[in-house]
């Protein structure tokens, strides 16, 4: 049983990751909180549910075509609207992005309407049987594609030249742009990488659960928490944060009822930014 | 500022606004007493987070917090047998206590991580109320007592108990305006370091700011609770009771006594508009308002007024 939830955890965090690898490159390298993250992975989720309702592509497929979709419209929002504000205290960044998510998820309201929507996958995946220990085949290939983003993200960041200009203006924005990165347009790639790995992200989610603007919040919530969880400003700590609250949130399921799953991750981010606001493994610095 | 003593200014700012809402009680149809009611709600909010999040530069999201736990306070209180009275000056010394126990929690954060701790703050009590059923009635919500009068007098009475709300936080905001606590507050905004350096006690300072807030915020609630008679956790934790408060400070200007005034009828004329014309899309109109807002006006309309007639305190220093 402890073996199956934690198996259940681990599928979890490997979503987890994902959702939240976006967010924290734009806390990391823009110095900003996005709230509008959360209606981003939704509009992921809508955007997988349309292509497998009219022409049938199956959600993990639709994750590139999200990505790809919301790229640009970032990119020029990051560009024209948010990069205006940067230098501005954090109520100023904070309360733009909070109504350009007013306005995202009103959007989305009108259009798609609140109730939820379900990806139905057919033929069903099913469960495989490893050990005793039952792994629904959905969830895996999820999970499977999350650690996929992460990976790719890492890499790009690693081994790329733009990756490169992001984690220097990430280090040091004052030295970057002296050795002769155009910030402007790093914060722009930045922003527009995030968005399309939250567009990817929610694709992925769609195989799983239900689809409502409504949801938008609770992702919001999740990616603050594994933030601070793992701490800001790295991916391998996303990917812990990310599994360490799935692996939590499936425990605190079993002890206290699955309707409380969600107050776990918030009192657990209180207590975290009371006594270790850096995160458990987090640099100190971060502001 | 001219040469009288603020405590007659003040006296007379008391006077010309009790003879305004005198008139709007006995003339005003119900439609603009509910207006007024509803303005006296936004500007004890507007002004009380203003103390935190304007002179402090604090971007506090724990109005919400508080204005659900005034709500329910009032609500348990008067379940419990309590006068509506008491029980309103109950959730006020039960908000300051839990204000200041939060505040020195939480007053150590700094920029997004208070902001964070601030917001997540509503979830949880949001979490709790809506667990705690013996107590609350969880996600069925709560019925309160009616006061009983008619129903023109009842509308009248809670726009005299709101009115009195905003009327102490705009006094107590001058106050704490002209009074060292004020400039130590303008001090932390500008730099926490260096104000704390420089033997200011921000920590103080600080706690006292939030906790004044949140006796606000709480009041407002417990007034609320009263007023609507039904709450239910979605609605007194909304989210939108935390920005709505930021968003009539930075219309009005923030960090000033009148701003938070000012941005609350403009707000309030706003939201009336679009509540009206675009029923469906009103959250995303208010949403594109503040995004021009932050874009085209960050320093409110209270800067445009004052511009060439006399330099701010803030303009002087940036």
């Amino acid at each position: 049983m402890l073996a199956q939830i934690f198996v259940n955890g681990l599928l979890l965090g490997a979503l987890y990751s994902a959702i939240a690898l976006g967010f924290s490159l734009v806390w990391g390298v823009l110095n900003i909180i996005n709230i509008l993250h959360g209606s981003l992975i939704v509009l992921g989720a809508y955007l997988a549910f349309f292509l497998n309702a009219w022409f049938g592509i199956s959600p993990f497929a639709a994750a590139p075509v999200a990505a790809m979709v919301l790229f640009i419209p970032a990119f020029l929002l990051q560009l024209g609207v948010i990069n205006r504000v940067l230098a501005k205290p954090v109520l100023i960044t904070l309360t733009l992005t909070f109504g350009l998510n007013l306005m995202l998820n009103n959007a989305m309201l009108t259009v798609f309407r609140a109730d939820y929507r379900k990806v139905v996958l057919d033929p069903p995946l099913g469960v495989l049987d490893i050990a005793g220990l039952a792994v629904p085949v959905d969830r895996l290939a999820a999970g499977a594609g999350a650690i996929c983003l992460v990976a790719l993200v890492w890499l790009l960041t690693r081994t790329t030249q733009i990756g490169r200009a992001i984690v220097a203006v990430r280090m040091d924005r004052d030295a970057a742009a002296l050795m002769g990165i155009p910030v402007a347009t790093v914060y722009a790639l930045t922003f527009a990488l995030a968005a399309a790995v939250a567009g990817a992200a929610g694709a992925l989610l769609s195989a799983i659960f239900p689809i409502s603007p409504v949801a938008s919040a609770g992702y919001l919530g999740k990616a603050f928490v594994i933030c601070v969880l793992g701490g800001l400003g790295s991916i391998p700590g996303v990917v812990a944060g990310g599994f360490g609250l799935g692996i939590i949130e499936s425990y605190g399921a079993l002890w206290l009822g699955p309707e409380h799953a969600g107050t776990v991750a918030f009192v657990l981010l209180l207590l975290l930014l009371l006594f270790r606001p850096n995160g458990l493994f987090g640099r100190k610095g971060f502001e | 500022m001219s040469g009288r003593p603020a405590v007659v200014q003040d006296a007379a700012i008391a006077l010309i606004a009790v003879t305004a809402v005198a008139a709007v009680a006995v003339l005003g149809d119900n439609y603009v007493v509910r207006l007024a009611t509803t303005l006296f709600l936004y500007a004890s909010l507007a002004l009380s987070w203003n103390l935190i999040g304007g002179y402090a530069g604090y971007p506090s999201f724990a109005t919400a917090a508080f204005f659900g736990l005034g709500a329910y306070a009032n609500g348990v209180l008067q379940a419990a047998g309590l006068p509506f009275a008491v029980a309103w000056i109950g959730v006020a010394g039960i908000a300051a206590v839990c204000g200041a126990l939060l505040g020195f929690c939480i007053l150590h954060l700094r920029g997004h991580y208070f902001a964070i701790a601030s917001l997540v703050v509503g979830d949880v009590l949001r979490e709790i109320v809506n667990s705690w059923t013996s107590l609350t009635g969880g996600g069925m919500g709560m019925n309160l007592p009616l006061i009983a009068f008619s129903a023109d007098m009842q509308a009248r009475f809670f726009m005299g108990g709101f009115f009195g709300l905003a009327l102490a936080a705009f006094l107590v905001a001058r106050l704490i305006d002209r009074r060292p606590l004020g400039f130590t507050l303008r001090c932390i905004e500008q730099n926490d370091t260096a104000a704390a350096m420089l033997g200011a006690d921000t920590r103080f300072a600080k706690s006292a700011a939030f906790t004044i807030a949140c006796i606000f915020a709480g009041a407002a609630g417990a007034i609320y609770a009263s007023w609507v008679s039904y709450i239910d956790p979605t609605d007194v934790f909304d989210v939108l009771y935390s920005v709505k408060p930021i968003i009539m400070a930075l219309l009005g200007g923030i960090g000033t006594v009148t701003g938070p005034v000012i941005g609350a009828v403009v707000f309030l004329g706003l939201e009336e508009l679009f509540w009206r014309n675009f029923l469906e899309t009103h959250e995303g109109v208010l949403g594109l308002l503040v995004v021009l807002l932050v874009l085209f006006l960050p320093d409110g309309i209270h800067r445009l007024l004052t511009i060439g007639r006399h330099r701010t305190w803030r303009a002087a220093a940036s």
